[in-house]
């Protein structure tokens, strides 16, 4: 790109593409560097998983519940996650001389969103098998297939959510405590809808597979809505 | 100068107060007693709830006020946001009327609850508009956690006024999404039975009055308190040692 | 009156809770306007 053209148009598209692969590549080098996601977040769920068996205390609940547990476990860890993933940016001020040195916000928000989006889907991942060990869940093929769209949609609606509200939260005092506050009841549609899906995709309570789609509708609604609002309204947030 | 204005605020001063929100006040207490008079003796019961409709005289007002103070901050949240009408009363207007808004938000579910128990038998239930209305209250009350993070006026009240706009966005999708997740369940039905009121002259008109003490209470507590918040701002303009040299002398006097 | 307790409780619930907030927002502004001149204050 062409040095005049980079001066005009200092917001466009490819610079915020590119902003959005850097950060990304950054966030997702962090982690492979750190390995707290390994280490810490994984572990943390899979605790939480067992701890959930001790609660409730019976094979045919938690086989009765088990899709609504994977989806509370992946909640919790997305809390610690966003304030990890934040965590990394404002410890040396970093995000502040990025938008100094006129980064566009968008691309910070896209970028920080995908790479969030993609330790989500391990995550994931990792929660369903818990559950198909612990809590005797199964799936079929065609149920596989749904699962993997559900998580798709529901990682992007809360990778959003999570970058937005992280960097809301972000550099000030207190946060920690003031993210689930924020966080919780946002993502509700996510739990209600992804919860549902993927009871139809374990086939638990004998619901049957077709019942699971309508929910996608749900959770791809809430990713577009809130991917758009957050690249809208984190340049805003950042800009004080 | 300093001395002179600790002279002005006699504990007779009025501080946020003006001729208009005086006779307001006066007002909002007559209208009270009226409505406590006509709400728990004079109206009659009612022929499907018996005694229990006297707790919507109450309740119907508190949660309507709720809503339409939330709508006040999304609205104010907005008008600072725009530049043309870029000011920090409109923050402090929002900030004020979430405050109001949570804590009419917060009776409206305590009464809510307790007519619930003796219509439905039951202090709650999960009908999309009750928990959509829970969502509120706690989205608003980490609204009100945001606007207390610190950081200049400026900082606060971007930060605050994005948020309003998003609850704006996630209040229709979580009532969307209870209200999907509710047909599954049987109990959807609780919250249409036994709610029907017939409703008399008198009743209506208590009710009527409820909505217009209520209102009225709103502006008066709004406007007191984007006042306090106006003097708070102030005060952090006016820098913390000017406060604290005060608060020394103050000191002083009092163990001297 | 039947249910009186519960009608009752309500009724102070609502109109205690907004008398003792109004009165904390009073007592507070008092507290902080010593600092703040009088002539600062555009409403007055």
């Amino acid at each position: 790109m062409s040095n005049s053209l980079k001066g005009s148009l200092p917001k466009n598209s490819s610079t915020v593409i590119a902003t959005a692969r850097l950060i990304a590549a950054k966030d997702l080098r962090v982690e492979l560097r750190s390995r707290v996601l390994l280490n810490q977040v994984l572990p943390f769920a899979l605790i939480v998983m067992v701890m959930f068996a001790f609660a409730l205390d019976s094979d045919a609940v938690l086989e009765r519940v088990a899709p609504g547990l994977v989806w509370l476990a992946t909640l919790f860890s997305v809390l610690v996650m966003v304030s990890r993933s934040f965590a990394v940016e404002t410890a040396d001020g970093a995000l502040d001389q990025l938008r100094s040195a006129g980064v566009p916000a968008m691309g910070i928000f896209i970028g920080k969103m995908l790479a969030l989006m993609v330790q989500l889907m391990v995550l994931v991942a990792l929660l369903v098998g818990a559950a198909v060990v612990l809590y005797r869940a199964s799936f079929s093929w065609e149920g596989g297939v749904l699962l993997v769209t559900t998580a798709i949609a529901a990682t992007c609606g809360l990778a959003a959510v999570g970058t937005l509200y992280g960097g809301l939260a972000a550099g000030a005092k207190g946060r920690e405590t003031l993210l689930p506050l924020l966080l919780l009841p946002v993502v509700a549609p996510v739990l209600i809808g992804a919860t549902r899906a993927t009871e139809s995709a374990f086939g638990t309570n004998g619901i049957a597979i077709s019942e699971g789609w309508p929910w996608l509708g749900l959770l791809a609604v809430f990713a577009v809505l809130f991917s758009v609002a957050g690249a809208v309204a984190f340049g805003p947030l950042l800009d004080d | 100068m300093n001395t002179s204005s600790s002279l002005d605020a006699s504990p007779r001063d009025r501080v946020t107060g003006t001729p208009f929100t005086r006779g307001l006040g006066i007002l909002v207490l007559v209208g009270m007693v009226l409505l406590i008079v006509l709400g728990l003796f004079v109206s009659p019961a009612d022929v499907n709830q018996g005694e229990s409709v006297r707790i919507m005289y109450a309740h119907v007002p508190g949660a309507w006020l709720a809503y339409l103070a939330f709508i006040v901050t999304a609205v104010s949240s907005a008008a600072y946001l725009w530049n043309r009408t870029r000011s920090l009363t409109w923050d402090r207007i929002a900030g004020a009327s979430a405050e109001v808004g949570v804590l009419f938000m917060g009776i409206s579910l305590i009464t809510g609850s307790l007519w619930g128990r003796i219509t439905w038998g039951t202090y709650w239930t999960w009908d999309a508009r009750l928990t959509t209305t829970a969502f509120l209250f706690v989205t608003y009350i980490g609204y009100l956690a945001v606007r207390g993070l610190g950081g200049t006026h400026q900082q606060r009240a971007r930060r605050s006024a994005v948020l309003a706009l998003l609850a704006v966005l996630e209040i229709p999708l979580v009532h969307f999404s209870v209200e999907l997740w509710n047909t599954l369940h049987q109990e959807a039905s609780v919250a249409g039975r036994g709610t029907n009121v017939d409703m008399d002259g008198l009743m209506l008109f208590t009710l009527f009055l409820g909505v217009v003490v209520f209102t009225l209470m709103y502006v008066w507590l709004v406007l007191h308190r984007q006042r306090s918040l106006a003097l708070d701002d102030m005060l952090d303009d006016s820098g913390l040692d000017n406060a604290l040299t005060a608060r020394r002398a103050e000191a002083e006097r009092m163990t001297h | 009156m039947d249910n009186a307790g519960f009608i009752i409780t309500s009724y102070v619930i609502t109109f205690g809770a907004v008398g003792a907030y109004a009165i904390g927002i009073i007592r507070r502004s008092r507290k902080s306007s010593r600092d703040v001149p009088r002539d600062q204050r555009p409403w007055s």
